[in-house]
């Protein structure tokens, strides 16, 4: 078997030691394109967090694998300070950072793909803009256009399709797939249940603890969905420190 | 007539024409940082560690007397523990870091006025206080200059990922797990480089002043970084240049006017900016088409 794109053994993420993510194990094959749904507070944004490497897990690994070593990030919209002047054009060229780095210039080609990445996601025309100006769907096109020049063979979205009218999330959703075309791992996390049925193949049922891990339809039966609501929410101040065995 | 106003003074007086080259290179290194600390909000923070500078600079007077080289590396020295230990204590204490500079700042203020007041005058109070803009010595504008050229410098060789760092944290450590760190640690180191040269002009009270109203004032007139230090930048030097001319033909304190000046832009383009000023707000003309 080859090796897996990204392997969790024994993930713990913890806030203060508090955990977000509980005891997590398991593997997402090369290529995978993959939901990870819960209740809030469950631990998804944290999850992916952990595998960007932006926390480091309290306790056990998460590797890398070989199929996965350009990384590409998409956080929830509300972590960018948008009031920053910056234009679309300097946001979405930023996905060239791994090529142009530090001092490296945009030159024709470059500037050549950026214009690509903008027509792809609909926004040619707004180079000029400020991203102030943007709506939240256009803000999340331009986003999007960056993500397609960082060219990644892992790609993680942190709810991409939030507060994002029909079209423009069946547009970006377009994206998702032409990238799952192209082998690309993908994992995204989503509340949108529907959508997640009809074109995720494979979901992460997750409340804090994996729920459930597998083929979508699976993951998400009526059993599993109500054993992940019954998740407790708030933290126990007087928790005692876990001393699970790993799995 | 315009020569003996505008000129004259320069041409006649060699404090003067030295008044005006450590102006001009204070706005070319503190304009620039003061759109970033804006741009970043931390505005009030650059205020906060001018006044963290003086225990330090008192110090080495304390020491040393009116030494540059003492009260530079004793002010750069605070500068540097302050940043730090208000970075630190944010992370491990719950104080914020906004709290935690309030208090270093307050007192480190006292501190300083104490310790210059141990062994000097009313006198060396105020030069501590409100600088000595009129009596720059060529040790002092070498080290204005220096600033200047070191900030300029760093600030083309950070430019990128310190614009990413403040407008998307979380994209920069996904493409570089380390620069963001890297970055503000050399942005900060840069705050305090231009904190200590405008201490030695302006005083640690004023020190701030042509960092941040040139940049507040080049808030006004675009959006774009650019452009925006580049008018931050005319703003300060404009200032310094007819702060000193009105200080001159005025009898005012050269210090305070350059500041008042800047202050004037500040107030202006309040006022008239054509990215957001007052009157563009209050008759907005009508709606366009599209």
């Amino acid at each position: 078997m080859a090796e897996p794109a990204l392997r969790f053994d024994d993930v713990t993420l913890a806030y203060d030691r508090h955990p977000a993510v509980h005891h997590l194990s398991g593997r997402i094959e090369p290529g995978a394109l993959m939901a990870v749904v819960g209740p809030n507070g469950a631990g998804k944004s944290t999850l992916l967090k952990g595998i960007v490497g932006v926390m480091n897990p309290a306790s056990g690994s998460i590797a890398r694998g070989p199929s996965a070593r350009r990384v590409a990030y998409l956080p929830q919209l509300a972590e960018i300070d948008r009031s920053f002047p910056m234009s679309v054009y300097d946001l979405v060229a930023m996905g060239l950072w791994g090529r142009i780095g530090l001092f490296g210039r945009i030159g024709r080609k470059e500037a050549d793909r950026i214009a690509e990445a903008l027509a792809a996601v609909g926004l040619s025309g707004f180079e000029r803009r400020p991203i102030g100006t943007l709506s939240g769907g256009q803000m999340q096109r331009a986003l999007f256009a960056r993500l397609l020049l960082q060219d990644a063979e892992l790609i993680l979205l942190d709810e991409p399709f939030a507060a994002i009218d029909a079209r423009t999330s069946a547009d970006l959703l377009d994206l998702v797939r032409r990238w799952h075309g192209e082998k690309r791992t993908i994992v995204a996390v989503l509340h949108d249940m529907d959508l997640v049925r009809r074109a995720f193949p494979e979901t992460l049922l997750i409340a804090r603890e994996p729920v459930a891990w597998g083929e979508t339809a699976a993951a998400l039966a009526p059993e599993n969905m109500l054993k992940a609501r019954r998740m407790i929410e708030a933290f126990d101040p007087n928790a005692h420190a876990c001393h699970r065995d790993a799995a | 007539m315009i020569h003996d106003t505008l000129i004259a003074p320069f041409v006649e007086f060699a404090f003067m024409r030295r008044a005006l080259v450590g102006a001009l290179a204070l706005a070319l290194g503190g304009a620039p940082v003061g759109v970033f600390l804006m741009l970043r909000r931390m505005s009030l923070t650059g205020d906060a560690m001018a006044h963290a500078i003086l225990p330090g600079a008192a110090i080495g007077f304390l020491v040393y007397g009116l030494s540059l080289p003492a009260m530079t590396l004793g002010g750069l020295a605070a500068g540097f523990a302050v940043a730090l230990l208000a970075g630190l204590v944010a992370r491990v204490t719950v104080l914020r870091e906004d709290a935690s500079l309030a208090a270093f700042y307050l007192v480190s203020l006292a501190l300083g006025v104490v310790i210059v007041s141990l062994k000097g005058s009313n006198v060396d109070l105020l030069h501590v206080l409100f600088g000595t803009v009129l009596a720059l010595d060529d040790a002092t504008l070498y080290l204005l200059a220096s600033v200047a050229t070191v900030t300029l410098a760093a600030l083309a060789l950070i430019y990128r990922p310190l614009a990413l760092e403040c407008a998307d944290p979380n994209f920069l450590r996904s493409v570089s797990p380390r620069a963001g760190g890297i970055v503000h640690l050399i942005f900060l180191a840069l705050v305090v480089l231009n904190l200590v040269a405008g201490f030695h002009a302006l005083g640690t009270l004023l020190a701030v002043g042509l960092m941040m109203l040139p940049a507040a004032t080049a808030r006004f007139w675009s959006a774009d970084v650019t452009i925006m230090t580049i008018v931050a930048v005319a703003v300060g030097a404009v200032s310094g240049y007819a702060g000193l001319v009105l200080s001159y033909h005025a009898g005012l304190p050269a210090g305070p006017t350059i500041i008042l000046v800047a202050g004037g832009f500040y107030l202006i383009s309040l006022v008239a900016g054509s990215a957001g000023g007052l009157a563009r707000s209050l008759w907005p003309g009508r709606h366009l088409e599209a």
